[in-house]
């Protein structure tokens, strides 16, 4: 059958967008976020992210090849997770780890569910937490020849001072692709400009997220604390780059706002009363798994439907 | 002999409990956090299933219908708490090992479901067998969960290091997610190799075919696996 002879109901909506233009454009604002953590990490870290991608879209390949299904790694989305992976990981891990990462990533929570579009969960954020419950001392070990000591939200939590300047640009400990908020923001400029996201989710993410810290983080509306736990560890990526992902996040609008409060939230919860510094990544798997729920809660009506008779 | 053979291939292989009839969930997945555990939970669980399907076999005429299944509970726990305390006294490694789920035996829906489906309904050593039987599937896949668990999750086998000293375990195969990971790739290996024997031409078709050994209440006359009432044995055997 030819393309013209596709029958749909409509409306029909025409885009030259597709799955591989939108991964593309995922994947270079990626690249300043990466190129930091390359520029600040050094090779290891360049070594890192190469065996991850390579790993994920190796994983992909050879299990479409055995199963004869079509072969889609040509939408560069086993790429996204690949790079996404590599974002969340030490830059002093093993390279094992990243291939490991990869292909649990890919085979366990993105394939056996039925590829892209059928993942009920992050694949790049389900590898980073069955990483970090499977290998928490290297995951956590955040010494590298650039720096040694604990990420800034750990000095935080421990009630240390942080330099705030050196968070936003990245100059810190922490995983590859996180440190840096400014690269992140401009990955998440390229991105929201480019119209592939929008500020629905990580805006009410990160304002219920200000808004909980003010509450409940014992310090009240205190500036410079507040920009600590945004400019610290992974929220700005988590907010951008992994509650934004199409597959993962609720569809209707009401339910977008409703998934990126309770991120909020969550990681409002596991930052400040949970025994580890940070949570972005258990949150977002959280709200993943919550997203049919709210779907279901946000649907909206029908034309012609409900409403209140006279 | 045959019943005796019949009933002890059926438990592990073509019924087992745990990969064909997927019961017995709970400390499928809670002890099997290594080799030993699973076999230990294994070997306990089939002495009480042996005892309790020969002995509630033995009351199945006495029993009246309606209280049935309280006195089947009555009955396995009664075994339960004989094997706990023997545990206790004997093997207290063991029983520090499986802790709370010793006295959860009671309610393992194996023991109740063989009760039910099998031992009320037959004879005393083909019930102490189907009870074996079962018991011994249920440790052959425990074990099997359990030794694949602790590889990864621990790099040893039955306590003793087997992998390479680099190599880094994965603790989170001995955690709770671990037990599910491994069971779903076990299951999906037996649920292979049942396939390509059905392509084969062999018949498989009793292996899962939703038969629960309930030959009572089935129409399928004609089916080769049919074990008869008593009142039925003798026509079967003249």
């Amino acid at each position: 059958m030819s393309d013209l002879m596709k029958v749909s109901s409509n409306p029909h909506i025409r885009s030259k967008s597709s799955t591989s233009s939108i991964m593309l454009a995922v994947v270079i604002a990626l690249l300043p976020a990466a190129g930091f953590g390359i520029y600040n990490f050094g090779v290891d870290a360049l070594i890192l992210i190469l065996v991850t991608v390579l790993s994920t879209v190796l994983t992909e390949y050879i299990f479409e090849k055995i199963l004869h299904k079509k072969i889609t790694i040509g939408d560069y989305s086993a790429v996204v997770t690949g790079l996404l992976l590599a974002m969340n990981l030490p830059p002093s891990a093993p390279w094992w780890i990243g291939v490991i990462g990869g292909i649990f990533a890919i085979l366990v929570v993105k394939m056996l569910f039925g590829g892209l579009g059928q993942n009920f969960m992050n694949p790049a954020l389900g590898a980073r937490c069955f990483l970090l419950i499977s290998y928490t001392s290297i995951m956590t070990d955040f010494n590298c020849d650039a720096y040694t000591g604990a990420t800034p939200l750990a000095e935080l939590k421990n009630g240390k001072a942080v330099d705030i300047l050196n968070m936003v640009i990245g100059k810190t400990a922490g995983t590859i692709g996180e440190t840096s908020m400014i690269a992140i923001v401009i990955g998440a400029c390229i991105l929201i400009m480019l119209g592939i996201i929008d500020l629905r989710i990580p805006g009410s993410y990160i304002i219920t997220f200000v808004i909980f810290v003010s509450i409940f983080g014992g310090r009240g509306f205190d500036t410079a604390y507040i920009s600590a736990h945004l400019a610290g560890g992974g929220l700005m990526l988590g907010a951008f780059f992994m509650a934004t992902d199409y597959v993962t996040r609720p569809v209707t609008i009401k339910g977008q706002y409703v998934y990126g409060i309770i991120l909020g939230i969550l990681t409002g919860i596991f930052r400040i009363f949970g025994a580890s510094a940070e949570g972005v990544s258990y949150a977002i798997i959280i709200g993943n798994i919550l997203v049919p729920l709210i779907e279901k809660a946000t649907l909206p009506k029908a034309f012609g439907e409900g409403g209140v008779r006279a | 002999m045959n019943d005796v053979k019949e009933r002890l291939i059926n438990g592990l292989i073509k019924e087992n409990p745990t990969f064909v009839l997927m019961l017995g969930m709970c400390p499928t997945l809670a002890v099997t956090t290594s080799a030993i555990n699973g076999l230990g939970m294994g070997l306990t669980t089939m002495v009480v299933l042996a005892l309790s399907n020969a002995f509630i076999s033995l009351l199945r005429n006495i029993i009246p219908d309606k209280v049935r299944i309280p006195a089947f509970i009555v009955v396995i726990a009664s075994f339960v708490t004989m094997v706990e305390l023997l545990l206790e006294g004997f093997i207290p490694s063991l029983y520090d090992a499986l802790g709370i789920y010793i006295p959860l035996i009671v309610v393992n829906c194996i023991i109740l479901g063989r009760a039910e489906a099998y031992a009320s309904k037959n004879k005393v050593i083909a019930s102490l067998f189907d009870g074996i039987g079962m018991g011994l599937g249920f440790s052959f896949a425990l074990t099997c969960i359990g030794a694949v668990r602790e590889l990864i999750g621990a790099g040893t086998l039955f306590g003793f290091a087997v992998m390479p000293d680099s190599y880094v375990p994965s603790t989170i195969f001995i955690m709770a997610p671990g037990a599910f990971f491994v069971l779903a790739v076990l299951t999906a290996i037996q649920n292979k190799v049942k396939i390509a024997g059905e392509k084969r031409g062999k018949d498989m078709s009793k292996i899962q075919s939703g038969c629960g050994s309930d030959c009572l209440n089935c129409n399928d006359t004609v089916c080769t696996k049919r074990i008869y009432d008593e009142k039925e044995e003798g026509k079967a055997n003249g």
